[in-house]
């Protein structure tokens, strides 16, 4: 999947949009079966929705758009505001949920919504009640998804940039600390951490350290070597091999998918990256 | 200024897990129906992660102050996605996790629970 074009929106670029089905004062209750199908297609559409009942309505909604569907019983204006919210009532009496939505999906017009399902929001979470901000993690992504605030704390600050379904960052947390919420398995997933949990995962920082205490250092070293004796034979094609061959090998210790390596960069790329990343953990521990 | 819509808020935010399958389809579409069929207030979004990627303020407007039973996945992961939207979770607000319970244990959760009266500031 496309990572989406949003590149990391900070809040203050997110429009908010809300539909509100509307069955409170002023208007009849839907069918159940109505509401039911109305709020799925919504939800299905990417919109939030607030089912608004008697004796109860919206939760705090400050500013943007929001969208008021019912069956009305008193007049409505189509649109009306209040202070920075700006409100459109729309009459859902003889509409299906179909129609329904299409009628939201009129008034998002070109707000700058994000099209749903383009992106699967796949990106590390930490635990910041375990994370000891060791920085193996910002030293390990090649993507640039983690970063250092300005108090020198470790930060997810990229997640559109993480490579969907690869959590294998998480596992060379020494502190289990990193969470993919999306993860089929705990602990990762957000589960319970369990001290069989944290032996194992300590484990795999072993394997790392048997590959020679850095998996990226292994990696050029292997790719070195693979240079110097593929490069009097002019071979790339078996350099190549030999450095997937390596690729692979730790991607399964580390549940990489292989569309990962379809997009990493060069050696040459990741040797760079690799020594920037070092450099940012390393000036960011020293300071602290 | 008040809208003629400002009365109470309902304190209960449901999950959608939209854009994968980690929570069993059959069990959301049930609590989602569940909600529907007993005709109470309930404020509910596509996908809790994406909203978090996103850091949207949306997410401070949906669990505000008050108590509120948020349905979605496990408590540790829905904690953890707030802080890194930029909002922490109130001590009020106690998760209900999709991905072990059934579906009558939440709605029982859920619907068993009087809904506590909030203002809105809107
Ligand atoms: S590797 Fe784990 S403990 Fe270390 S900084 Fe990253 S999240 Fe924190
Ligand atoms: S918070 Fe949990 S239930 Fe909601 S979208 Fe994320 S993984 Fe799915």
């Amino acid at each position: 999947m496309s990572a989406l074009p949003m590149a990391d929106a900070k809040a203050a670029t997110v429009t908010r949009f809300r539909v509100a089905v509307y069955e409170s004062t002023g208007a009849e209750p839907l069918d159940a079966g109505v509401r039911g199908d109305l709020v799925a297609a919504l939800l299905a559409k990417g919109y939030a929705v607030t089912v608004v009942r008697p004796g109860a309505t919206l939760a705090r909604f400050t500013a943007g758009t929001l969208v008021v569907l019912g069956r009305f019983t008193e007049a409505k204006p189509l649109e009306a505001a209040d202070g920075p919210v700006a409100i459109h009532f729309r009459d859902v009496a003889t509409l299906t949920a179909a129609q329904a939505v299409e009628v939201v999906d009129g008034l998002r017009g070109g707000e700058a919504l994000t099209k749903p399902g383009a992106w699967k929001p796949w990106f590390p979470v930490i635990d910041y009640d375990r994370c000891t901000n060791c920085m193996q993690c910002l030293s390990f992504c090649l993507f640039d998804v983690y970063a250092v605030s300005a108090d020198k704390k470790i930060q997810v600050q990229n997640q559109t940039k993480c490579k969907t379904d690869c959590p294998a960052c998480s596992r060379v947390c020494p502190e289990v600390a990193i969470l993919f919420p999306k993860y089929r398995h705990g602990p990762i997933n957000g589960d319970v951490i369990g001290a069989d949990d944290v032996r194992r995962e300590v484990m795999k920082v072993d394997i790392s350290a048997l590959l020679g205490g850095d998996i990226y250092q292994a990696l050029r070293d292997r790719s070195a070597k693979s240079k110097s004796r593929f490069a009097k034979e002019r071979d790339e094609d078996r350099a190549l091999e030999e450095r997937q061959k390596c690729l692979v090998a730790l991607g399964k210790s580390l549940e990489i998918p292989p569309e990962v390596f379809a997009s990493l960069p060069s050696i040459d790329e990741i040797r760079t990256k690799a020594d920037q990343a070092a450099a940012r953990a390393t000036a960011a521990l020293a300071d602290r | 200024m008040t809208t003629p819509l400002d009365v109470i808020a309902p304190r209960v935010l449901y999950c959608h897990c939209a854009y994968a399958a980690v929570v069993p389809k059959a069990t959301k579409e049930a609590v989602l129906r569940g909600l529907t069929d007993a005709g109470v207030a309930f404020d509910a979004v596509p996908d809790l992660c994406e909203l978090s990627a996103r850091r949207d303020p949306v997410l401070g407007d949906l669990t505000g102050d008050g108590p509120t039973k948020l349905v979605a996945c496990y408590p540790r992961a829905v904690k953890w996605l707030f802080h890194a939207a930029g909002v922490e979770l109130s001590q009020n607000i106690e998760v209900l996790n999709m991905r072990t319970d059934t579906p009558d244990a939440i709605l029982a959760d859920v619907l068993g629970t009087p809904r506590p009266l909030v203002e809105v500031t809107a």
